[in-house]
């Protein structure tokens, strides 16, 4: 793996099962087949989505590791064929398909608490990821809560490392219509808070609505 | 700095951890863990909870993101999932420790140095960092839902411009230490597996040599809180975690 590898996808969104629009500071929480493709649509360009992922089977047991990603692939940005691995080392879903061509798995999650040390005291009433995903996770009932919120994905996200160890968060490398797609190799739950950062330049302080498509295996 | 040889006045407890084992204690706050690489070749994976909410936890995003850095060193801060600053690096002389490599699951271990079990070999036996985390974290109640993004003290894990990944084996000296000032209690919970990228062909894991030590309270001008904007405010917070006593 050596970093962007754009890739386009053959799947026509006409033949998708699913298409829901996710609205900027808003969760969204599906169960997703093995065999499935679940594709994730920039639907304005430079937003993140922080995406977590978890067994359907024992979700509080397995989910979404970025540790082991990273370690699997040798390598820090996500892009096509990343494996998205777990915490018990199995392969959840494999990235098949990238037109923006790096997503970040270090730069976690908006919280209230993160965004005051980040940005100022005074912003811990604003909205972040961490309040929609407790909100989804709260609603729901797969037993899910904070504990189970590890280091998560952010698609869309450029947050580039130096050899001298610098990490920055960069203007957004993706665009209107950029989309990245992965194919499901377990059941899983994906919890996806589309965020609602307006302290960071990643979205240009402007956050904005994804769509998420989904395929059957047999329909592409 | 002071010379880790020396243990400083304050010294209330050493102990050492050989390679391939665990250790966890609180710290209390106004104290201070020193981690020793005696032999140069440890790695200290570590994972810290707030003994009063084990909800609360540390943050590897929060860490990296507050302070624009993937090496960790003296200044920076280990913040909490709340905002909070749980230790500070107050002393490093080895310059650079990692919390992106994560840690040796069993087969990760197997595959690389062969299977040495405990039949065989008695406590020679090989152990991941997996492994020990789990023991250790389950007697305080913790488990695999608690296995979060883990720091690993000694080790230096740094990433290409295209991305790829890369260990510095030389990265720590014989006698090289770093010194962790707990601004809240904290619960240190740390093995000394090897690194998962460490290239060594045999599983050799160093000791680590452990010393807490009462420290006076955080000053006005104090390198760590004064080391970037984010670090005032996380302690700040801290602060308020403590306005009660």
């Amino acid at each position: 793996m050596t970093g962007i590898n754009l890739v386009e996808s053959p799947l026509d969104p006409a033949n998708a099962v699913c298409r829901e629009v996710v609205p900027a500071g808003e969760p969204w929480l599906k169960e997703l087949r093995k065999g499935q493709t679940l594709r994730i649509l920039d639907l304005e360009g430079n937003q993140a989505v922080d995406t977590l992922f978890y067994s359907l089977e024992r979700p509080t047991v397995e989910r979404y590791s970025a540790i082991d990603t990273l370690q699997a692939q040798g390598n820090v940005y996500l892009t096509t064929g990343t494996k998205l691995m777990s915490n018990e080392g199995n392969v959840m879903l494999t990235i098949t398909a990238d037109t923006c061509g790096r997503h970040d798995t270090l730069g976690g999650a908006c919280a209230a608490e993160s965004n005051q040390v980040r940005y100022g005291l005074e912003k811990k009433s604003m909205h972040s990821c961490r309040d929609s995903f407790l909100r989804a996770l709260s609603e729901s009932d797969y037993g899910l809560g904070k504990r189970d919120l590890a280091s998560n994905i952010n698609f869309f996200m450029n947050v580039p490392l130096t050899p001298e160890g610098g990490l920055t968060f960069e203007d957004g490398i993706s665009d209107a219509g950029k989309y990245v797609e992965m194919r499901v190799e377990m059941d899983v739950l994906v919890l996806v808070s589309n965020c609602p950062q307006l302290n960071n330049p990643c979205n240009a302080y402007n956050p904005t609505p994804v769509e998420m498509l989904i395929w059957d295996p047999a329909k592409g | 700095m002071s010379d880790p040889d020396t243990l400083p006045e304050t010294t209330v407890h050493h102990d050492r951890v050989p390679g391939g084992r665990y250790w966890s204690m609180v710290i209390r706050r106004g104290f201070t863990l020193r981690l020793v690489d005696r032999e140069g070749k440890a790695n200290v994976s570590m994972l810290l909870y707030s003994p009063q909410n084990l909800l609360e936890r540390y943050n590897m995003a929060d860490t990296l993101k507050g302070q624009h850095t993937s090496r960790l060193t003296r200044g920076n801060m280990l913040y909490s999932d709340m905002g909070r600053v749980m230790l500070s690096i107050v002393e490093d002389t080895a310059g650079w420790h990692d919390t992106i490599g994560g840690t040796t699951r069993d087969a990760d271990i197997v595959r690389k140095y062969g299977e040495h079990r405990y039949q065989q070999y008695r406590n020679d036996f090989y152990r991941s960092g997996r492994e020990l985390f789990l023991i250790e974290l389950a007697k305080w109640g913790l488990g695999k839902r608690d296995l979060v993004s883990n720091l690993n003290f000694f080790s230096k894990v740094y990433a290409g411009a295209d991305g790829v990944l890369h260990f510095d084996p030389e990265n720590s000296r014989p006698g090289d230490h770093v010194d962790l000032r707990a601004e809240m209690d904290t619960l240190v919970v740390l093995n000394t597996a090897p690194h998962p990228m460490d290239p060594a062909p045999v599983y050799d894991p160093g000791p680590v040599e452990l010393s807490i030590y009462h420290t006076p309270p955080v000053a006005a001008d104090d390198y760590c809180v004064n080391f970037r904007t984010e670090n005032a405010r996380a302690f700040a917070n801290t602060v308020i975690h403590h306005c009660q006593g």
